[in-house]
């Protein structure tokens, strides 16, 4: 897919529109014209030292703001609001060649993990149309896997990279949190926020990754740190200590997530690694503890949302201010995200905040704390699934809150830790991928992906686990 | 029976930036509606704030200058309500964790003697926009440009007894401000707004009644009255057996009384929560030094100097160090060679109202130091120079003197034209020189009057006595003889 190769970013953008055109069926996109992809391949041909970039197409999630197209985050309330400003990410991704023209379809302001909650419809599993893509970032995971795309951006507040890039048979990697600039990122959970990436390969995502890490003056959260390197893979991982979490891999895990990471295990004992048994003991709070803290920071965040300066504005019955941020909000948002804002604005209520903000803040240290710990003793890094189960059917979960948000159980407490992890392809079962979760220590993300672009040599991503 | 009354005042100050608190835009008063916006003050989607670093230490200046410990670390914190002027639905401010606490401010009270009130904290946060309601008929339009400007918030003790009280804590409060450079304090530019808190109770009782929170008041004496108005409220409604309820007041200064909001304002809860969008801003003890040393002289310490150095009575002090401005004009004419009294008479004089008219000193120091060097020499008469000053004040580049001769206001003390005008006097006025023979000194004055009358106003006085002295000596003798 590298412009140079294939003789010039013009053919790239031709070629990425008959994909998108032939992937309509997964409803995975937003927003995209040939138009403005043949606009930003004549701008990528035109520039003097494309960039290590150069030609790639690339999604974004539909909560990354740019000045060219709407941006919804899969909600009736921002209308056709269209950002005056591009988001850093954008600003890195094109100086680096990279040609940015499709806005990927999500669950509504990322809240989900199956992009069934998305205002425009959901999103289909390029495998099977009836099952889901995981989520919240299912639109950009999908493109990537149905081979649209060499590599998308999504965001991660509890796995919203991983858990679909599982689910799709696709590497999808979480940075470490102040690693990217989250300007221009539509905020959710904003002490969990992170840009992340989607890519067909380890090396693929990592060169995305690259270009738009670093420190941004803009994000006063960004850490003051040069931006990550793509590092070469590892040919042997002699020397590495794998920790395996006994709280990850419960008894009642399914079979074949269960085998694919024996599988898994066995390639990294027979590439050298180490492998210690290790206990995360808080990580089992970690789904109730995120659904405290990311509400409640969802539920500041999505006040702005009323009706006042932008987006959708409903009059409502008694024309007054009540009424039309009750009518605006009230049919603006889906269930989901009003559900969300219920129990965030609940936990922060006078005479509830100490049982439940301050105290899932404390359980949120000790859930950190574990990592700390656990790479202290010299654990280099941790694997895990990413997910307990293969992709769900649509209309699986949608009843029932909790079993959904569980579909994030191995990935969530990364998020409250705010370290750096990868998910990459360890099979399939029953055609269904698996995906293999690795855990680096805060900004350690070069060791993160050297090992896992070693480990996703070793595994064929489509082969039946057994 | 009589009653105590208890007030805590929380004052909002803007600090002197050229930018807003958490974004670029300018601070500039007055500028066309929604003019100076941007997507973080706007609170679009996906826009982040980024502290301003000159308002943290505008902040932490001030805090300083009303005694506050700094804390190293503080916290920014969302404070949730949703009103139409709030562009994010919550408004940045600072909770828990603020930038300053503990400090005290001195002052006269008059009725208690000089008094120390606490100033239990300091914090900083941005501020909201503004509703129209007369720009458009029947609706309400909504101007951002306040959104967003860097404001203090600071937060007295309930020591405050009585309106009085509370209207001297301010303008001592903003005399330091000003002092230390943090704010303009204008509470016509909204760059000060006062909220008081005030309740009753018996004398010698421990525990505070239910307060009443006064709001909507536009200058010191305002503050005063809202006051007066409320106490009274609360006595009679207390001393007609009905308790005093938790209310938000507004003050109404054509009707001088107090109004309850209609919104419901008590039952707001806030739902404070650290901001996860800024890091606790962190302070080093060494900068925190610097800031305390970089500290300009405050209006107290300034008086004492003032007295001290110049010998100045307690009164000219006071005056002279009512701003900073003043002061520094005062010094810089005694710089000039001045004696300081004298340079205190004509600052606190003809200085000070053009001043208090135009803003500014017309006359640089230097100037009005020549000028007043013309009378000590006696080329010029009080009376005359104040004219000379008026002058110079639409012609500041002029010279004192120059202006004195074009004004013809330059003082003849030669003896010869001195001795002509007090001969001439002596013979119009043969009466009253033989009333002052016969022992009537008083009409020496007269005397000297009818000189400076007949030299308009150019003979020097002190030149002109010593010569009607001997002249009518003279006269005395030659009439014995």
């Amino acid at each position: 897919m590298n412009g140079a190769v294939l003789g010039g970013a013009a053919s790239i953008a031709q070629e990425t529109g008959k994909r998108l055109a032939a992937a309509e069926s997964l409803n995975a996109t937003l927003h995209w014209s040939q138009d403005l992809l043949d606009a930003e391949a004549r701008r990528v041909d035109a520039m003097p030292s494309p960039g290590p970039l150069a030609g790639m197409p690339l999604a974004l999630k539909d909560n990354i703001v740019t000045v060219e197209q709407p941006t919804t985050c899969g909600s009736r309330i921002l209308g056709d609001y269209v950002s005056p400003f591009n988001a850093t990410v954008v600003e890195r991704l094109r100086s680096a060649g990279g040609m940015v023209a499709i806005k990927a379809n999500m669950d509504e302001f990322a809240m989900g993990s199956s992009t069934e909650h998305s205002a425009f419809g959901r999103v289909r599993h390029p495998i099977d149309p009836s099952r889901v893509p995981g989520g919240s970032s299912g639109g950009s995971a999908a493109l990537v896997a149905a081979g649209v795309l060499p590599a998308a951006l999504g965001s991660e507040t509890g796995g919203s990279v991983r858990q679909p890039a599982s689910f799709c048979g696709v590497v999808g990697i979480k940075p470490s949190y102040g690693r990217v600039s989250r300007f221009g990122l539509v905020a959710f959970g904003s002490s969990l926020d992170c840009i992340s990436v989607f890519g067909r390969t380890v090396k693929d995502a990592g060169r995305v990754l690259s270009v738009i890490s670093g420190p941004d003056p803009f994000d006063a959260t960004t850490v003051d740190r040069p931006p990550m390197r793509v590092p070469e893979p590892l040919s042997s991982l002699r020397g590495l200590t794998l920790g395996l979490p006994r709280e990850y891999f419960p008894s009642d895990l399914h079979a074949g997530v269960a085998a694919a990471l024996k599988a898994m295990i066995d390639r990294a004992r027979e590439l050298g690694a180490e492998i210690r048994e290790v206990s995360l003991p808080h990580s089992a709070y970690a789904v109730p503890t995120y659904y405290i803290i990311a509400p409640a920071e969802a539920a500041a965040n999505l006040a702005r949302y009323d009706g006042v300066r932008y987006g959708l504005r409903l009059i409502g019955p008694d024309g007054d201010i009540r009424s039309l941020y009750r009518a605006t909000r009230g049919q603006g948002f889906g269930a989901e995200v009003q559900r969300r804002i219920l129990v965030g604005t609940y936990v922060l209520s006078a005479g509830y905040y100490d049982a439940y903000y301050r105290k899932a803040q404390q359980v949120r240290s000790l859930i950190a704390d574990d990592f700390r710990r656990t790479f202290a003793s010299g654990v280099d890094l941790l694997l895990t699934p990413t997910t307990p189960t293969p992709a769900f059917r649509s209309g699986e979960k949608t009843a029932d809150p909790v079993a959904m948000y569980l579909a994030d159980i191995f990935v969530c407490p990364i998020n409250l830790a705010g370290l750096p992890a990868v998910s990459i392809p360890a099979g399939r079962s029953e055609g269904l991928p698996i995906g293999a979760q690795l855990i680096a220590p805060a900004f350690e993300e070069e060791r993160l992906l050297a090992a896992a672009a070693a480990l996703e040599r070793a595994i064929p991503a489509e082969a039946e686990v057994r | 029976m009589s009653w105590e009354t208890v007030i805590g005042l929380e004052v909002h100050v803007q600090l002197r930036t050229r930018t807003k608190m958490f974004c670029g835009d300018r601070t500039t008063f007055g500028d066309p509606p929604n003019t100076n916006v941007c997507p973080v003050c706007l609170g679009l989607p996906g826009a982040l704030p980024v502290p301003n670093a000159e308002a943290i230490r505008l902040a932490t200046r001030a805090a300083l200058a009303l005694g506050c410990t700094i804390h190293e670390t503080s916290v920014f914190a969302r404070k949730n309500y949703f009103y139409p002027d709030l562009p994010k639905g919550y408004q940045i401010s600072q909770f828990d964790k603020p930038l300053a606490t503990g400090g005290s401010l001195t002052f006269d009270s008059g009725e208690r003697g000089r008094i120390r009130v606490g100033i239990t904290r300091l914090h900083v946060e941005e501020d909201a926009g503004k509703l129209l309601h007369d720009r458009f008929p029947g609706k309400t339009a909504v101007d951002l440009n306040r959104a967003g400007i860097p404001l203090a918030e600071i937060v007295s003790e309930p020591d405050l007894r009585s309106p009085a009280e509370a209207r001297a804590y301010l303008s001592t409060l903003r005399q330091i401000l000003v002092y230390a450079g943090v704010s303009d304090c204008s509470m016509e530019q909204g760059s000060l707004r006062v909220d008081a808190n005030i309740s009753i109770r018996r004398p010698g009782d421990s525990r505070l009644g239910t307060k009443a929170e006064v709001k909507n008041m536009n200058s010191f004496a305002n503050v005063e009255r809202a006051l007066e108005a409320e106490r009274a409220r609360q006595i009679s409604l207390v001393e007609s057996g009905n308790p005093v309820e938790q209310v938000t007041l507004l003050f109404n200064a054509g009707t001088g009384q107090v109004k309850p909001t209609r919104s419901k304002e008590e039952s707001h809860d806030y739902r404070y929560f650290p901001d996860p969008d800024l890091p606790p801003l962190t302070l080093t003890s060494a900068w925190i030094a610097e800031q305390r040393a970089a500290l300009p002289e405050l209006p107290d310490a300034k008086r004492g100097r003032l007295e001290a150095e110049y010998a100045l009575p307690t009164y000219d002090a006071r005056v002279l160090t009512s701003e900073p401005e003043l002061a520094h004009y005062f010094e810089s004419v005694v710089q000039a060679g001045v004696d300081p009294k004298t340079a205190a008479n004509w600052v606190m004089g003809d200085v000070m109202t053009t001043y208090n008219e135009r803003g500014a000193f017309p006359v640089a120091p230097e100037r009005l130091g020549q000028l007043i060097g013309l009378v000590s020499r006696g080329a010029l008469s009080h009376q005359a120079a104040k004219r000379v000053y008026g002058e110079l004040s639409k012609t500041p580049t002029d010279d004192p003197a120059a202006v004195a001769e074009r004004l013809g206001l330059t003082q003849v003390s030669d003896q010869g034209a001195l001795t002509g005008w007090v001969d001439q006097v002596i013979s119009a006025h043969p009466g009253e020189v033989s009333r002052f023979l016969n022992g009537e000194t008083k009409l020496m004055a007269f005397f000297v009057g009818q000189v400076m009358k007949r030299s308009k106003g150019k003979a020097d006085p002190k030149g002109v006595q010593p010569l009607l002295q001997e002249r009518l000596r003279q006269t005395a003798e030659s009439e014995s003889r």
